[in-house]
């Protein structure tokens, strides 16, 4: 039985390993197909062809593009990120002071997300038909039916412009006190607690309310089970494995919504220096930024995987 | 118990005029329970009989205080020892149940949280109201399932639901519903999802649980015979309407009512008129020496997990086989793989003098056209979306190329030969009974013209009464058209009454082939011989006066 485990594990290990190579393919050859190279970015629009040409020697910008692929590939797996030109620094060294910022982000955004919305799901669930349910059910779904940006331009109208309560922009300097910093921290976690939240209530309510109708549930019901027994022991366990995928889906939407919300607050985080990566077309930026949230898409996926592997009984 | 009808007990349970209406998707009110009388007395089985839809699991239901969703109690009272159960509050009744009454439920395998282990959910119960603390629960549990009969009593409940039998599951559910000592114990249909082989052992371990409790029980079954053996009174229902309430002895010897006569009519079996008799004919079908099954095909050629094992048969014109066995037999198999639904691994499957490639999309039209199939379950076999008419429709432009008036004219005529008007046409698959659908899966394989029907259980989801009647039908049309049917199916007596041979198959194989007149001779195998004594009979005394070879048990049932 646990052979087979491991043997299920190891495959998804394995598919997410062949996946981040190709993921690296396309990372690194639709980056080649942007108009424009960092030698023309760094010579400005007036250049001399010769100048230009020069520099591409230079930086070793003229040798095949498959070759550099794999110089790219192979400094990744040794941990040599790059360097970057336009900033004139390595990539690894940019990256450490954002990746911090974002990783903060992202964290206090999960805290509030995953216990908010599964909470709220499996009330739904509970008390499903009721004027709570409906609520719930109807604000979710006007939610995602909100852009993350126009969320965050809303929000940033009516409490920074209008209002006037709190900062839009997030940046936040390093002698700040406690007060500033979760100041600026309240509008963009808002936005990307409101962006991720929705899809998660509504699928481990839906998921809960499927297993809430299984012969099992009502066998439950007829020793005499309350309903919130039924949700808990009965329906909970057996939606572990739709729960743990729609947990793992949003946290990957959540990957998109950084992007937005750095940029509108200006928050130095990750998705920020890609976006800024993208405008000076520093390739060796976008690419190990790309790599770092497939990876972390990859992460998520694969954990779901085989948290949800690990709940079937039937492979206990 | 049976045999000797208490009427000493007072009354525990009395239903005064109980009404439940359920309201359909659209809106409509459907009264499901038109005011239901009866009584229970304390320490007696009473039975409730009736095909689907005639209100028998709603009543049961009601005595745990519960109406599936909706469904509401519009009327009467549900007394249990003086206090009536619909008038309780929502805390109230959870209190009652598992407690003073409790549930054991058709389908075991369903019924179970495969998420948790067995015991914990056999001690639930305790753990709920607060009866018995853990250890003392377990150890009770344990007894409990000593007492059905249960194999290695004290480590069963470690294991998974998946990890157990069938047979085995409906007797740990048994185990809890007794947990808590219930006053009165609601059987629904237990032993309605088994194998005959396996249905003894549980119903002797049920009632011998019964009898050494001087339990108080309600029995819901659409099996007279079944209910023969465990029930001191028996009440028949349908359309949500008391037929005829009595004595076991009076409801099985003597029936007053005319549906309860049909009812036992149809019960009892129709020997074949023709079995047997008829001249030896040429061979439509043949299979040879036929393996498949599933999964990856190893270095010898075989599969990985062998479902059908050289396997031969002969089918002959205007003739019926009949495939009987217990769930996992193979028999299912090997009529996917005779359609090519499933391309057998070795064998060859001859038709009508020309060798069938295995594969049903390599298969000439022509070829698909003399072979059609009929599934088990109408409900998901026929389209939803589609008209009766284009259902019916399809295979013969499909086969016959016919449209417009002469393929309306062609539906008519096939609704005609399964003795269906033709204004069915105009009806969707829902607006049919399970007995019409049936009818309507049989014309559209007929309607191909073909030459072999080849029929998977296809009577084993209805109502005996309607049962009777498609089997009826099945002989009509043999006669009509003279078609050969492959009929497989788990109940012996379908076998018999419809088909001129019988083959038996056990763990993928064939064991015996042989006319289905000579079903008990004395050559018959050991296994045929266990089959056929399996099935209840009415006679009350079946149960208790069966003797069975345990070596024989053992090795083929698979309790």
């Amino acid at each position: 039985m646990n052979k087979r485990i491991l043997e299920m594990i190891g495959g998804r290990l394995a598919v997410a390993i062949l996946s981040l190579f190709l993921v690296s393919l396309a990372v690194f050859f639709i980056t080649e197909l942007l108009p424009g190279d960092t030698a023309q970015e760094l010579l400005g629009q007036a250049v001399t062809t010769e100048a230009a040409a020069q520099l591409r020697e230079t930086l070793g910008l003229d040798r095949p593009a498959i070759l550099r692929y794999f110089e790219w590939v192979f400094g990744l797996l040794t941990g040599d990120l790059g360097y970057s030109h336009v900033s004139d620094r390595p990539v690894a060294s940019l990256v450490a002071e954002r990746l911090p910022n974002s990783l903060t982000l992202a964290a206090i955004t999960m805290a509030i997300t995953i216990p908010l919305a599964l909470g709220l799901g499996i009330f739904a669930a509970i008390w499903k038909g009721s004027i709570f349910d409906r609520a719930i059910s109807s604000v979710a779904i006007m939610l995602v039916s909100f852009p993350e940006f126009m969320i965050a331009t809303l929000l940033v109208m009516w409490l920074s412009v209008y209002l006037q309560w709190l900062p839009a922009l997030s940046f936040i300097p390093a002698t700040a006190d406690f007060r500033t910093i979760v100041l600026a921290f309240i509008m963009p976690v808002s936005v990307l607690v409101f962006g991720s939240c929705s899809q998660m209530i509504r699928l481990s309510r839906a998921a809960i309310a499927d297993a809430m109708a299984t012969p099992y549930v009502e066998m439950a019901m007829l020793k005499g089970a309350s309903r919130s027994r039924m949700v808990l022991r009965h329906a909970l366990p057996n939606s572990v494995a739709p729960i743990v995928n729609s947990v793992a889906l949003s946290m990957s939407g959540l990957l998109g919504g950084v992007i937005i919300v750095e940029t509108v607050f200006n928050y130095p985080g990750l998705a920020k220096l890609m976006v800024d990566g993208v405008t000076t077309r520093d390739m060796p930026l976008i690419q190990t930024c790309s790599m770092i949230f497939c990876g972390f898409y990859l992460v998520l996926i694969t954990a779901a995987d085989i948290i949800a592997i690990l709940s079937n009984p039937r492979l206990r | 118990m049976t045999n000797h009808p208490k009427n000493t007990g007072d009354t525990l349970v009395r239903i005064e005029d109980l009404r439940v209406t359920a309201t359909t998707d659209s809106g409509r009110k459907i009264e499901i329970l038109k005011g239901i009388n009866f009584d229970v007395r304390r320490g007696e089985v009473l039975a409730l009989i009736g095909e689907s839809g005639s209100g028998k699991t709603t009543i049961a239901l009601s005595l745990l205080a519960y109406a599936r969703s909706g469904c509401h109690f519009s009327g009467g009272r549900v007394l249990l020892d003086g206090v009536d159960l619909i008038a309780l509050d929502e805390g109230s009744r959870q209190k009652l149940r598992g407690n003073k009454v409790s549930y054991v439920p058709q389908s075991a395998a369903a019924s179970f949280n495969p998420s948790k282990k067995i015991m914990d959910q056999v001690v639930e119960v305790a753990e709920i109201h607060g009866i018995l603390d853990k250890a003392a629960a377990r150890t009770k549990a344990i007894g409990l399932f000593r007492a059905l009969s249960l194999p290695s009593p004290e480590t069963i409940g470690n294991r998974y639901p998946h990890q157990v039998s069938g047979g085995q599951l409906q007797r740990l559910a048994a185990a809890m519903a007794l947990l808590g000592d219930p006053e009165l114990v609601v059987f629904d249909e237990p032993t309605t999802a088994l194998d005959v082989t396996t249905q003894i052992e549980v119903l002797k371990a049920f009632k011998s649980a019964i009898l050494d409790r001087g339990m108080t029980g309600v029995y819901v079954s659409h099996d007279l015979a079944v209910v023969a053996q465990i029930s001191d009174r028996i009440i028949v229902l349908k359309d949500g309407e008391v037929q005829e309430a009595g004595e076991t002895e009076q409801i099985v010897g003597a029936p007053a009512h005319p549906y309860t006569q049909a009812l036992i009519a149809a019960f009892e079996p129709v020997e074949a008129e023709a079995a047997g008799s008829r001249p030896a004919s040429t061979a439509v079908l043949e299979m040879r020496d036929v393996i498949a099954g599933y999964g990856n095909v190893k270095s010898d050629g075989k599969p990985h997990i062998i479902a059908v094992d050289s396997v031969s048969l002969t089918l002959q014109r205007g003739h019926s086989l009949g495939v009987i066995g217990e769930s996992g037999c193979g028999k299912s198999t090997l009529l996917r793989v005779a359609a090519g639904l499933l391309p057998a691994a070795s064998g060859s499957c001859i038709l009508d003098g020309n060798t069938l490639r295995p594969q049903v999309s390599a298969r000439s039209k022509d070829e698909l056209r003399k072979m059609q199939i009929v599934f088990q379950l109408a409900d998901t076999a026929l389209n939803p979306a589609q008209t009766v008419g284009n259902i019916i429709g399809r295979p013969l432009t499909f086969y016959h190329g016919m449209r417009g008036a002469e393929r309306e004219k062609r539906v008519i005529e096939l609704l005609d030969m399964v003795r269906m008007p033709a204004q069915f046409r105009h009806r969707l698959p829902r607006e049919l009974s399970g007995g019409q659908r049936q009818r309507v899966n049989l014309a559209r394989a007929l309607a191909a013209k073909p030459d072999v029907l080849l029929c998977d259980e296809i009577t084993s989801a209805l109502d005996t009464v309607v049962a009777a009647k498609v089997l009826e039908l099945l002989k009509e049309l043999q006669r009509e058209l003279h078609l050969s049917y492959l009929f497989v199916s788990h109940d012996i007596h379908t076998v018999q009454s419809l088909c001129d041979e019988v083959m038996v198959m056990f763990g993928g194989r064939k064991l015996e082939t042989f006319a289905a007149a000579d079903l008990h001779a004395e050559a018959r195998h050991p296994y045929t011989k266990l089959l056929a004594s399996s099935l209840p009979t009415l006679d009350p005394t079946w149960l208790d006066n069966l003797q069975q070879d345990p070596e024989l048990v053992r090795k083929f049932a698979h309790a």
